[in-house]
C-alpha cells in the first residue's frame, strides 16, 4: 500500500474505433450513451487528469488505435508510453473481423509492457457486448476472454465485458479503480464496523463525480439481494437522474448532483448522502423509521468525524487512521 | 391501515363509467388509436403503457388487427391500437361497438409525411362523430415532431388545425371537442399529451386539482403532480402553468425510485423490521441548486411529486408530510364518495 504516490499513469489501449474514448467520456467527462457519436477519431495520444476520490489522480492516456500510431508506440515511443504504468485498459472490439490480428496487436502491447513496467495491473474489456444476441452474449464473451488470456504472457489480467449502453460499463470501470486506490483497506475497515454499528443491510461508498462504486460491504442480509449486479445498476440510476437534473436546472452535468437523498417503503430505507468532498454513502436499512433516523444521524455525525480527521492532516480527504466520533456512537476499529 | 380502501378508486371509476353510457358490458373508457399506417400509433400505445425504450419501437410489425389492451391502474381503462389501413367510418364496421363507449379518440398524424391524406381522412371521421358520438373526445396528436425544427414545427401545427377547424365550420360545427398535442416519443411530450387525455376523462378532475391547489399552496410547493406509478401519465396537477422541467425531474424521480425499489425489496425470511414505519412510500431528495423533490404513495397506483424551492418550506419537512398524508386521506374520500353516489343512482 503506497500512500504518497498519488498520480497513476493509466494507459487506454486498442484498435480504432474500438470504444475507448467513449467509454472514457462516459465515466468521466459525464457524457450520455448517445453523445458518443459526436467523437471523432482520437489522433495520437490525448492525456488528461481525472481526480479520482481526491488524493489519487488518474492519468489517463487515450492512445488513438489506428496502425499507424501503434507502430509507433511500439517503436520510436516505446519507452516513453510504456515506462511508468500502473494500469493497462485493452479494449477489445467484440465485432472486429480480424481477432487475430487484434491479438497479436495485443501480444505486442504486453509484451511492451512486461519490458517496462512489470507491475503494471492489466484489464481487458471486451466491448460493445449490445450487438450480440443476448442469449449468446455470456458464451462468446467467455470464449473471447479465453483467447485473451492465452496471448497475455501469463500476466495475471481481469476481463469484463462491456457495453456503453447498460450498467456493465460501470462494473468494469468499477473494478479497474478498485484496483488503484492506495488505502482501500483501511476504508474497508471503516464501512465494516460503521455497517454493524448501524445495523445497516448494505453499505455502499461511490465516488462522487463518476458514480463509480469505490468499495460496499453488506450483511448476511444484505448478501442475500438476488441482485448482483445492484451496485453497477445504482451508478446508472443516479447517473441518469443527475444528466435529467443537470438538464432542467440549466447547468453543466459535472457541476449538477445530489446533497441528498432519502427513500422510505415498508421493505427497507435508504439513505444517499455526501459523505466526504468525493464519495457520496449508500446506506441501506431495515425499515423502523426511528432505527432509520438514527442511523442517518450517525452517518452524519461520522462525516464530522471524517472532516476533522482531514482538515487535521492525517489523511488526504479520505482515510484516517482512526475514526473521530464526537459521541461514541460510531464504528471505531482497533 | 387504508388497506381496505385502496380498492375503491377502481370500483368507483368503473360505476361512474357504466353510469355515464349506460352500456352493461365492458364499458371501462376506452383510447382508441387511429391515424394512418405507419404513423406511430404502436410505438406510441408501446412506449406509453409498456415502458417500451423509444429507440426499440423501431423494430415493431405493423398492426394488422385491433389490439385491445386493458390498463388496470386508479381507473381501468382501455387502450385499443388500430391498423391504419381501413377507414372506420364505413357502415360495414359496428359503429356502436367502436365509438359505443365513453372515451376518446386519438388521432395520430406524422408530421414528417405529407399529411393531407391524414388530415381529410379525420375530417370524415370527425364529422361521422360529431353526428353519432358527439361525447367521444377528439385528440390530434402531430406525431414525430423530434425530426423538425421549432419554426416548422410550428407551421405545421397552424397548418393541420387550420385544415381541420375550416372543415368543420364549413359543416357548421363550431365548438367541436377537438384538441392539438405536438408529440415524440422520444421526449416527454407524449406522456405530457396523454396525461391531458386521460384527464378529461376523470369524472373528479376538478375536485382533485382543488385539492392539489390547497396543498400546494399552503405548503409552498412550486408544482405537483398526482402520476400514474405504472404509466408515468399524471392525472391531476395544481393549476398553475405547466413547466416543462418541473415535469421530467418529477417522472424521472419515480424512475428512480421504481429502480432502486426493485433492486432492494427482495424477500429473505431475516429481514425484520425494526420499528414502526408508514405502509406508504415517501422519498424526498435535495439537489445541487436546493431543489428539493418530494414524492409519496397514495395508493397502490398513485404517488404524489412536488417540486419544492421555498427555502422557508424546505425546513418544515415533518409537515408537509403530515400534510401529504392528510390528503392522501381526502383523496381516498373523493374516490370512495363517487362509488357510493354511483351505487345510489344506480338504485334510482
Amino acid at each position: 500500500m503506497d500512500l504518497r504516490k498519488k498520480k497513476r499513469k493509466v494507459l487506454l489501449m486498442g484498435k480504432s474505433g474500438s470504444g475507448k474514448s467513449s467509454m472514457r467520456s462516459i465515466i468521466f467527462s459525464n457524457y450520455v450513451a448517445k453523445d458518443v457519436r459526436r467523437l471523432g477519431a482520437t489522433i495520437d495520444v490525448e492525456h488528461s487528469h481525472v481526480k479520482f476520490m481526491g488524493n489519487l489522480t488518474l492519468n489517463l492516456w487515450d492512445c488513438g488505435g489506428q496502425d499507424a500510431f501503434m507502430e509507433t508506440y511500439l517503436a520510436s515511443q516505446r519507452g516513453n508510453i510504456f515506462s511508468d504504468v500502473a494500469v493497462l485498459i485493452y479494449v477489445f472490439d467484440i465485432e472486429s473481423r480480424e481477432v487475430e490480428r487484434d491479438l497479436d496487436t495485443y501480444n505486442a502491447i504486453i509484451n511492451a509492457l512486461k519490458e517496462y513496467s512489470p507491475n503494471a495491473h492489466v484489464f481487458c474489456l471486451v466491448h460493445k457486448l449490445d450487438l450480440i444476441q443476448a442469449e449468446h452474449r455470456q458464451r462468446i464473451y467467455e470464449e473471447r476472454s479465453a483467447l485473451i488470456r492465452s496471448r497475455s504472457e501469463n500476466l495475471s489480467i481481469d476481463t469484463f465485458g462491456s457495453s456503453i449502453w447498460d450498467q456493465s460499463l460501470y462494473k468494469a470501470w468499477a473494478g479497474i479503480v478498485h484496483k488503484l486506490i492506495p488505502n482501500l483497506t483501511v476504508i474497508e475497515r471503516f464501512l465494516h464496523a460503521f455497517a454493524k454499528r448501524v445495523d445497516a443491510e448494505e453499505v455502499i461508498l461511490f465516488e462522487r463525480s463518476t458514480f463509480l462504486t469505490v468499495t460496499s460491504v453488506s450483511s448476511e442480509v444484505g448478501d442475500a439481494n438476488p441482485f448482483y449486479d445492484r451496485h453497477e445498476r445504482l451508478s446508472n440510476i443516479m447517473k441518469a437522474f443527475k444528466h435529467c437534473a443537470a438538464r432542467n436546472t440549466h447547468t453543466t452535468p459535472a457541476s449538477a448532483g445530489f446533497v441528498v437523498m432519502h427513500i422510505k417503503t415498508p421493505v427497507f430505507n435508504v439513505f444517499l448522502g455526501r459523505f466526504t468532498d468525493n464519495t457520496y454513502i449508500f446506506l441501506a436499512v431495515p425499515p423502523g423509521e426511528a432505527a432509520y433516523n438514527c442511523a442517518v444521524l450517525n452517518t452524519m455525525l461520522a462525516r464530522e468525524g471524517f472532516a476533522k480527521a482531514a482538515a487535521t492532516g492525517h489523511g488526504d480527504g479520505f482515510p484516517l487512521p482512526t475514526v473521530e466520533s464526537p459521541d461514541g456512537t460510531n464504528g471505531n476499529h482497533d | 391501515m387504508e388497506g381496505s380502501s385502496q380498492l375503491l378508486p377502481e370500483q368507483a371509476q368503473a360505476k361512474a363509467g357504466q353510469l355515464a353510457t349506460g352500456n352493461p358490458p365492458d364499458t371501462k373508457p376506452r383510447l382508441m388509436l387511429m391515424g394512418l399506417r405507419r404513423s406511430g400509433k404502436s410505438s406510441i400505445a408501446s412506449v406509453v403503457f409498456h415502458k417500451m425504450p423509444p429507440n426499440e419501437t423501431l423494430f415493431l410489425e405493423s398492426t394488422t388487427r385491433i389490439q385491445k389492451d386493458s390498463i388496470h391502474s386508479f381507473m381501468d381503462f382501455q387502450v385499443w391500437d388500430f391498423p391504419g389501413q381501413l377507414e372506420y367510418t364505413e357502415p360495414s364496421f359496428d359503429l356502436e361497438n367502436i365509438f359505443g363507449g365513453l372515451g376518446a379518440l386519438v388521432w395520430v398524424i406524422d408530421a414528417q409525411d405529407d399529411y393531407l391524406d391524414s388530415v381529410s381522412r379525420l375530417n370524415r371521421t370527425i364529422l361521422c362523430l360529431q353526428q353519432l358520438y358527439p361525447a367521444v373526445n377528439i385528440e390530434v396528436f402531430i406525431h414525430k415532431v423530434d425530426g423538425l425544427s421549432d419554426e416548422y414545427r410550428t407551421d405545421t401545427f397552424q397548418d393541420i388545425v387550420q385544415l381541420i377547424s375550416d372543415e368543420l365550420s364549413d359543416a357548421g360545427y363550431e365548438n367541436a371537442p377537438v384538441h392539438y398535442y405536438l408529440t415524440s416519443i422520444y421526449d416527454y411530450s407524449v406522456f405530457e399529451a396523454f396525461s391531458k387525455v386521460i384527464q378529461k376523462l376523470i369524472p373528479n378532475l376538478s375536485t382533485m386539482e382543488n385539492l392539489i391547489n390547497t396543498l400546494a399552496n399552503n405548503c409552498g410547493f412550486e408544482k405537483t403532480y398526482l402520476f400514474d406509478v405504472l404509466s408515468k401519465i399524471y392525472i391531476a396537477s395544481d393549476t398553475r402553468p405547466v413547466d416543462m422541467s418541473c415535469y421530467e425531474m418529477c417522472s424521472d424521480y419515480i424512475d428512480v425510485i421504481v429502480d432502486v425499489s426493485e433492486l432492494y425489496s427482495y424477500d429473505n425470511p431475516g429481514r425484520k423490521s425494526k420499528g414502526e414505519q408508514n405502509q406508504e412510500a415517501e422519498s424526498h431528495v435535495v439537489l445541487h441548486d436546493e431543489t428539493m423533490i418530494h414524492l409519496m404513495e397514495m395508493n397502490k397506483y398513485l404517488c404524489l411529486v412536488s417540486v419544492i424551492r421555498n427555502p422557508e418550506s424546505k425546513s418544515k419537512k415533518g409537515l408537509i408530510d403530515m400534510n401529504c398524508r392528510t390528503f392522501q386521506e381526502a383523496l381516498n374520500d373523493v374516490f370512495s364518495r363517487s362509488w357510493e353516489q354511483g351505487q345510489g343512482q344506480e338504485q334510482v
